[in-house]
């Protein structure tokens, strides 16, 4: 029978690729972490000026089944064999170590897969470290609430609940509800369900939520500017401003002009290790060098 | 000097480490707002789609008292004992609340992960808003019960009012059990898969449909050990106190309060001990 085009591009004919498991004790192969890729970790403070965060020998490791499936043959040999097998852990950071001071603003900087969210996560203490540490003044917060908002409820409900997730308590709601309201332009709709709301509305609704939170320590990912194009430039600056009043703010974005305008430090993370901390000019020049 | 002292120095503290029991409990208090309206948000969500509402959290009680009531009545013939309706409706309103509390408990962490995820709030507000979920539940399934003990012939006394001390106390143990289910789950996800047995056993072995002095009499000494199975004194104090002529056993106060007590605050312990674990990925 001879083959159609259609028949090569018809997803139902070529089953999804499955990568077959892993069953060895010998992973060295993955991820192996070269002795002089580690830098040995002296932190040194300076003195003179406020130290808010401290990353110490930072190590975060994740444990994934290499099939992708979490049980099937994997899992009932696992029940058999006390050793871990087809299991494959990831060193996702290997050995961070930076101080972050007062009234700074550090760009985190790297390709996809390199260890920049991992490495926000660890910092907001949502990841625990395999080893080392992150000392803070201050509970570093993340920009976001929408995993405590519930789809059936009224979007005035969810602000409700939002403000009270993010650490306010109900007097602070009510003084903020408008001006939420006002800001996710919601004010017709803010008592219909959000399951209702176009994902545009409901990204509004949650970005307006998470906005309205001061921090001392902020951390901001870049794809946070959601919605249309005019919305999407008042969430721009609003998150300009919140970076303003926060004390220290880590932003990371794969924008080059957006972190040379706003950051006045640079860390570039490379394959989980950090390969170079300083100027943003000096390191975004070194990291657009590597990437040719 | 260590990092840890340098950080110190500065006043710097380590994010994500667990604080002392103290702290944690006075950060949880300062969170109840938002446990409540956690708690009154789901009450509202979980019915919204059907089309009876909140009517069902009656109903479904309801229908299976009247489902257990048939058949272990024709089963037990004339062991059943008087009144034996309100002895069924009492017993299955009353465990729904055991029910609910130990399954959603267990999955209050797991089930909950992107908000364990996203946000940085003492993790033991979630079982506590599950238990506030399943008491806010449970106040409508009370007003019924009471109404469904007056059509059935029980004429209504003071002593119903002892019914608010009692499920006081139910609550605090089955938080106790939530917290302890809760942590189970985070290390060995297969548990909430044999929950259901578990539950639907205690079910069976704590006097919800059958009274142990008399299914029991042969055996003196399971009796015995009946006297201090705290579902089952709990739901006894609550016989005693609403039916006509149930026996009143002061005694079943102490094991109820003592178990509850007890089960907190192992519970509470070995839910704060595991704090920096939630969330994590494996």
């Amino acid at each position: 029978m001879p083959i159609s085009f259609d028949d090569l591009i018809n997803p139902e004919l070529h089953p999804e690729y499955e990568p077959a498991p892993i069953f060895s004790d010998d992973t060295s192969f993955i991820d192996v972490v070269k002795p002089e890729d580690i830098k040995s970790s002296t932190l040194t403070v300076d003195e003179t000026r406020t130290p808010v965060v401290m990353v110490d020998n930072l190590h975060v490791k994740y444990q994934v089944f290499s099939s992708g499936k979490a049980l099937g043959n994997a899992g009932a040999r696992r029940l058999l064999q006390p050793k871990m097998r087809g299991v494959r852990t990831v060193h996702a950071l290997k050995g961070i170590s930076f101080v972050a001071y007062e009234n700074e603003s550090i760009g985190i900087i790297g390709s996809n897969g390199s260890g920049k969210s991992t490495l926000l996560r660890a910092i907001t203490g949502l990841t625990p470290p395999a080893d080392g540490s992150v000392y803070a003044r201050s509970r570093p917060s993340l920009l976001g609430v929408g995993a405590a908002l519930i789809p059936d409820l009224s979007g005035d409900k969810n602000i409700t609940l939002g403000g009270l997730a993010l650490g306010y308590n109900r007097e602070q709601v009510e003084q903020m509800r408008e001006e939420i309201t006002k800001f996710a332009e919601l004010e017709e709709f803010i008592d219909l369900p959000m399951r209702t709301y176009s994902s545009g509305m409901a990204a509004r609704l949650k970005f307006a939520i998470a906005a309205s939170k001061e921090h001392d320590i902020l951390i901001v990912d870049e794809a946070l500017a959601v919605g249309d194009a005019k919305f999407r430039k008042r969430s721009e600056a609003k998150i300009r401003e919140i970076r303003e009043n926060a004390g220290t703010v880590f932003l990371v974005s794969h924008s080059m002009n957006s972190i040379k305008e706003t950051c006045n430090r640079c860390i570039w993370i490379e394959k989980g290790v950090q390969k170079m901390d300083g100027d943003p000019d000096t390191v975004i020049k070194a990291y657009q060098q590597h990437k040719k | 000097m260590t990092v840890a002292e340098e950080a110190d120095k500065f006043g710097l503290h380590r994010v994500g480490a667990r604080p002392s029991l103290g702290d944690y409990l006075r950060q949880t208090w300062e969170r109840r707002e938002f446990i409540y309206e956690l708690a009154k948000a789901r009450v509202q969500k979980q019915n919204q789609q059907n089309r009876l509402g909140m009517i069902w959290v009656v109903l479904k009680p309801t229908m299976n008292a009247i489902m257990y009531g048939v058949i272990f009545g024709v089963l037990q013939g004339d062991k059943k004992g008087p009144d034996f309706p309100v002895f069924v409706v009492i017993g299955v309103f009353l465990f729904e609340f055991f029910t609910s509390s130990m399954n959603g408990g267990a999955k209050s962490i797991t089930g909950n992960s992107a908000l364990v995820q996203s946000l940085s709030f003492p993790r033991l507000s979630l079982p506590v808003a599950q238990i506030t979920q399943n008491l806010l539940t449970l106040m409508p399934m009370v007003a019924v019960m009471f109404i469904y003990s007056m059509i059935l012939g029980t004429t209504p006394k003071w002593s119903w009012f002892g019914i608010i001390p009692l499920i006081a106390l139910f609550s605090v143990f089955n938080m106790g059990v939530a917290l302890i289910c809760a942590r189970i789950t985070v290390h060995v996800r297969d548990f909430t898969q044999i929950l259901p047995l578990v539950t639907r056993m205690l079910f069976y072995t704590s006097g919800v449909l059958f009274s142990v002095d008399r299914i029991l009499s042969h055996w003196p000494w399971l009796v015995t050990v009946f006297d201090f199975h705290p579902l089952y004194q709990t739901l006894q104090l609550a016989r005693a106190m609403i039916m006509d002529n149930a026996e009143y056993n002061p005694m079943s106060w102490l094991v109820v309060g003592v178990w509850s007590l007890v089960i907190l605050v192992v519970g509470l312990i070995f839910f704060w001990k595991a704090e920096e674990r939630y969330g994590r990925a494996n």
